[in-house]
């Protein structure tokens, strides 16, 4: 039985840690590998870092956090942010990332889902989609942190990119993300009933029940980031009440550090 | 000092930072000739990527006959992921081609699954008792996997796992050669703890 996973997604700016609402207010929060082996402590499935300084595709040097990370990290973790090309993403692989994430460049050059997918294989590419609602049952593609239209139809780009290989989606409604009120179920349904491949759904969770909602709308994964980083939702009781309700989880044996 | 296999086939840098968290000390190993390859007391063979190309990369760098000798003189070895399915019989995979023949059985596509790869937490169920590693958990037990071939449960078979409705070798024994088709060293502290048992159970 394959459980589904809980997510922390950290926002990454040269190199530390930031916690924000909505990219605005950005404060301090932490070093990325200490923060990295606290979630991986409390019952993180997985950890998708974003580097919003979008420092990983201009400044190379700024990537030793990376492997840092993965010194302290023995579950998988996702870097994403710029990255514009194969080699980008290649070099994040061998710093010990186990995927990256691909969004504006890979609307811009679809091709580059297939570059990446074919080098490192489908397993270590998710396409990381911003969806804007345009109507009952459509969203569009937006890109540059969820900005700009793309002038594309969800659906279609998310199918496209399963072609191209792309082995996840990373899934992110902008009209619930930052509201704290609850995922976009019947987008996450759409998505889910269209690819071959997992969906982790993103932008909104708020409290316990929202991420229920995710799952029974067929995510695959749920990733949140405000509601772990200022403890709202703490992730062992989330799972711990998931579980009861029948969402099938990974919950660690407590003690499980002894002896390592 | 354990040799980890690099042969080309995905990022190997993950398991040797499990076993650092163990204190184990590694060293990567390019090809046979390494000089480390005559002081080592275990080999891993990891590996993310296509049967064929891996196989043909291990024939190429000299590992295929390495290996097979390694195995004969049943000194340890572990295969993780590709590597463990390498080590059986043979692969469906991009036609037919041939393994290391350790393990029985033919690695072939998982058939029945709602989606593929089959990626994420997934639970063992322990055919064999695995000497160390069998201490109750109160919540599920679970392993991170990523792969879309599997192994037959067969001889060799220590634990098993469902997905949907394809069942596969999740762990196999066979001698001093343990393989896991899943990932130990990204199963959080669950992975480093059957690491750390699958390196007493192989007297490493």
């Amino acid at each position: 039985m394959l459980t589904r996973r809980i997510i922390p997604c950290l926002d990454v700016k040269d190199g530390r840690v930031v916690k924000g609402i909505r990219f605005r207010e950005l404060r301090d929060a932490g070093d990325p590998a200490t923060m990295a082996a606290e979630y991986m402590s409390e019952g993180a499935d997985e950890l998708v870092f974003l580097d919003i300084g979008a420092s990983l595709g201009s400044r190379s040097t700024m990537l030793e956090w990376v492997s840092s990370v993965a010194d302290m990290l023995f579950i998988p973790f996702t870097v994403g942010g710029g990255i514009v090309d194969e080699s980008q993403a290649r070099r994040i692989i061998s710093l010990g990332a186990d995927k990256v994430s691909l969004n504006t460049a890979a609307v811009r050059d679809p091709d580059l889902i297939r570059r990446c997918s074919s080098l490192l294989g489908s397993q270590a590419v998710v396409l990381a989609v911003d969806a804007l609602r345009t109507g009952r049952g459509h969203w569009e593609v937006m890109v540059r942190a969820g900005t700009e239209p793309a002038g594309i139809d969800l659906l279609s780009w998310v199918r496209k990119a399963c072609s191209l290989g792309c082995g996840e989606i990373l899934l992110t409604s902008i009209d619930s993300d930052g509201t704290l009120e609850g995922y976009d179920t019947e987008c996450i349904e759409a998505v889910a009933a269209s690819v071959p491949v997992p969906v982790i759904a993103s932008g909104g969770a708020g409290r316990n029940e929202h991420f229920l909602e995710a799952f029974r709308s067929g995510a695959d994964a749920a990733l949140a980031a405000s509601v772990f980083h200022f403890g709202t939702v703490r992730i062992c009781e989330l799972k711990a009440e998931l579980s009861s309700r029948g969402i099938p989880m990974r919950i660690e044996a407590g003690g499980a550090m002894n002896g390592l | 000092m354990i040799g980890l296999i690099d042969y080309g086939a995905g990022n190997i840098g993950n398991v040797g930072r499990a076993l650092k968290r163990l204190g184990r000390e590694s060293v990567v190993l390019d090809s046979p000739d390494d000089p480390c390859s005559g002081v080592l007391e275990a080999l891993f063979l990891p590996g993310v990527g296509s049967f064929p190309s891996a196989m043909a990369s291990l024939v190429s760098r000299g590992w295929s006959s390495f290996i097979s000798e390694w195995v004969r003189m049943d000194r340890p070895l572990v295969g993780i992921c590709l590597g463990m399915q390498i080590l059986c019989e043979g692969s469906t995979e991009g036609g037919r081609s041939e393994g290391l023949g350790v393990f029985q059985g033919i690695v072939d596509k998982l058939s029945g699954t709602r989606k593929l790869p089959h990626v994420g937490w997934n639970i063992l169920e322990w055919v064999v008792p695995f000497p160390g590693d069998m201490e109750p958990t109160p919540g599920l037990d679970c392993f991170y996997f990523v792969h879309s071939y599997g192994i037959p449960p067969a001889r060799d078979t220590v634990a098993t796992t469902t997905v949907d409705n394809a069942c596969f070798t999740s762990v196999a024994k066979r001698g001093r050669t343990i393989g896991f088709q899943f990932h130990p060293e990204r199963s959080g502290f669950r992975g480093l703890r059957l690491l750390s048992h699958t390196m007493e159970e192989l007297g490493v």
